[in-house]
């Protein structure tokens, strides 16, 4: 890092001394051999960064001897499979997998409609109080998840709710709910009254404003809460780790956390477990990056 | 970063919309608050209190509570392991918060105010986006193929070193005393790194240009522009980055649960895990929720103290 600095300060006052900072900049700044010592800074840590993913492909497809004769760097010598479908049965992957999705899917569509509904009567309703409601929930997002895992494990036990996904999926509604409110709400805050005045006159009542105007125009913004909360759920821990004790209902984390310490598991299946449990993030994440990165700077600054 | 909330404005366009705004039936919109309050009361509102009932009482989980009063709390602060567990939340800060924010705010800078102009603007956002990657793992999934590489038998990372003669340097990481705490800070200054990166890339895309331009005419190095301009425009994304990250480090779970389990000898263990131990493997309901409390108190405080600076900071500055 100290090295990148060094470098940068050094070209630095190299380009200052120039005068006319407005004839071409592009031209003038891509001149000169220091950007490329910069580059390969840059470069050299995302590699780093890499490594892990690197040396997990790499032994994802091998065997348990090639792996200990040849060791972690070496290329695989034949493509071994058996990892993979070890962990593919083990765990019952397929299993899993529809389980994350019912689950974070249900809660990033439940968790916008509530934030939705709050932020309606928050930021365009305006009700008394709305500053004191908004705190509560930023205050509730803030809490840590310790403080309400006991009574909601309790809660869930009395009513039947123990260990079925409609448990985790009503607690995470709540939860990013109260996020979406806290960000909706300010965003409404700044809603052209025009537009609402202008659907009032044309007779529309509180409900086919939401629907038909506000909805619409704040789409957007509710495409990124919906990403958003999917993401969240799917990468939760601790909720699910108490609340999902059974096999059938356990999410991709559970169950590979449950495989830790697992004698059986080998380094080849240890790395294939791995990939295809990262693979629907990184798919997630390749599709929605833009999306993301939007959302993630407009909730920074909210 | 195009929704940026700028007081005044929001000053001066409230009135008029009150005044437009038909007043009658107002309280209708109480309506749509109904489904998230309930939901809000029932997930959020009535366990905490029940918490807070738990952490007076003596409670293995099943049966009758008995009440205590405060004497898990005098408990509390006389056990080591519990202020054990706040020594390492510093040191969680210091992995998840202070380095993670200083070498984002470096890489953030070089990406957009040097990389950016002088490559492909492709160049940049790839190198984000593979600093952010870490960020989008499961904490299991990311915790299991850590500890795959620092197993110490057949794990990657002492497997290369034995490979390269470096025996003696082929340690036990996270099975050892000495080793497992600073070993976990790197796992998450890994994890971390990336998304103060991000956050502080798009802040500085709304900063004015002329700014430097201007700076850059006075003969204003890369350096002194980075901290006359970049460090104060960014002001407020470091305050989101640092306040949400402290949170995170606070409350940090998943990690040490998949890493360490707290251990070896407590070395590794942080007040939620700590917390979930007496829940569950322990049965001693009441004593961790004093803990939850606990921590709960100082997530409360942390996040006042940082609004109430930054309100002061803002006030300062006159914006």
């Amino acid at each position: 890092m100290s090295t990148d600095l060094a470098v940068a300060d050094r070209v630095g006052p190299a380009r200052g001394g120039r005068t006319g900072g407005a004839t071409a900049p592009h031209e003038r700044l891509r001149r000169g051999p220091g950007r490329w010592l910069v580059l390969t800074a840059a470069v050299l840590l995302a590699v780093a960064m890499m490594v892990p993913f690197a040396i997990m492909l790499l032994n994802a497809f091998k065997s348990p001897t090639d792996y200990s004769t040849n060791g972690p760097l070496s290329l695989p010598t034949s493509l071994y499979t058996d990892g993979l479908v070890n962990f593919w049965n083990r765990v019952d992957y397929p299993g899993k997998l529809v389980n994350s999705i019912v689950i974070s899917g249900s809660v990033a569509f439940l968790a916008t409609v509530v934030s939705l509904l709050n932020a309606y009567a928050l930021g365009i309703g305006r009700i008394k109080g709305r500053l004191w409601i908004v705190m509560l929930f930023l205050l509730a997002n803030m809490l840590p998840q310790e403080a309400l895992i006991y009574p909601l494990y309790y809660l869930a036990k009395q009513t039947g709710l123990y260990n079925t996904q409609l448990s985790v999926i009503i607690i995470f509604t709540v939860i990013q709910s109260a996020f979406g409110t806290y960000l909706l709400a300010s965003v409404f805050s700044t809603f052209p009254p025009s537009v609402l005045e202008a659907a009032a006159l044309d007779g529309a009542s509180r409900w086919q404003v939401l629907w038909r105007v506000v909805f619409p125009i704040s789409r957007p913004t509710l495409a990124v809460l919906v990403i958003f909360f999917f993401i969240w759920t799917w990468n939760e821990f601790f909720i699910p780790l108490v609340m999902l004790i059974d096999n059938a209902t356990q999410t991709i984390p559970v169950a590979i956390a449950s495989l830790q310490g697992d004698r059986l598991m080998d380094a080849p299946t240890i790395n294939a477990g791995s990939l295809i449990s990262l693979l629907p993030a990184v798919i997630f994440f390749l599709i929605f990056q833009r999306t993301l990165t939007r959302g993630i700077t407009a909730g920074a600054v909210k | 970063m195009t929704t940026v909330t700028h007081p005044p404005a929001r000053a001066t366009t409230t009135p008029t919309r009150r005044r437009a705004r038909p007043r009658s039936g107002q309280g209708t919109y109480w309506l749509y608050l109904v489904p998230g309050a309930v939901l809000f009361i029932g997930v959020i509102v009535v366990p905490f209190f029940m918490n807070l009932y738990y952490s007076m009482t003596r409670w293995p989980g099943i049966g009758e509570p008995r009440w205590i009063g405060f004497d898990n709390y005098t408990r509390l602060f006389a056990d080591d392991t519990f202020w054990l567990s706040f020594r390492n939340s510093v040191a969680m800060i210091v992995a998840m918060v202070v380095v993670p924010t200083l070498v984002g705010l470096l890489l953030a800078a070089v990406l957009f105010d040097y990389l950016g102009k002088r490559f492909d603007g492709r160049v940049a956002s790839g190198l984000r986006a593979t600093y952010y990657l870490p960020q989008i793992l499961p904490v299991a999934v990311a915790g299991i193929l850590w500890g795959w590489v620092l197993n110490p038998q057949t794990g990657a990372l002492n497997v290369i070193l034995r490979n390269l003669g470096l025996e003696s340097w082929a340690l036990n990481w996270l099975g050892d005393t000495g080793t497992a705490l600073p070993t976990v800070m790197l796992v998450m200054i890994w994890v971390q790194v990336g998304y103060p990166v991000v956050i502080f890339m798009a802040a500085l895309q709304r900063v004015d240009p002329e700014l430097y331009e201007a700076a850059e005419l006075d003969g204003a190095g890369w350096f002194r522009r980075f901290r006359a301009i970049t460090l104060p425009q960014i002001k407020p994304e470091t305050f989101v980055v640092t306040l949400t990250c402290t949170i995170a480090a606070l409350k940090v779970f998943g990690p040490i649960y998949v890493l360490t389990k707290g251990g070896p000898e407590n070395s590794t263990n942080v007040p939620s895990y700590f917390a979930y131990q007496n829940f569950f493997p322990k049965s001693q309901v009441g004593y961790g929720a004093a803990i939850a409390m606990v921590l709960t108190v100082i997530v409360i405080i942390v996040s006042i103290i940082f609004m109430r600076v930054q309100a002061a900071s803002e006030r300062k500055e006159g914006i």
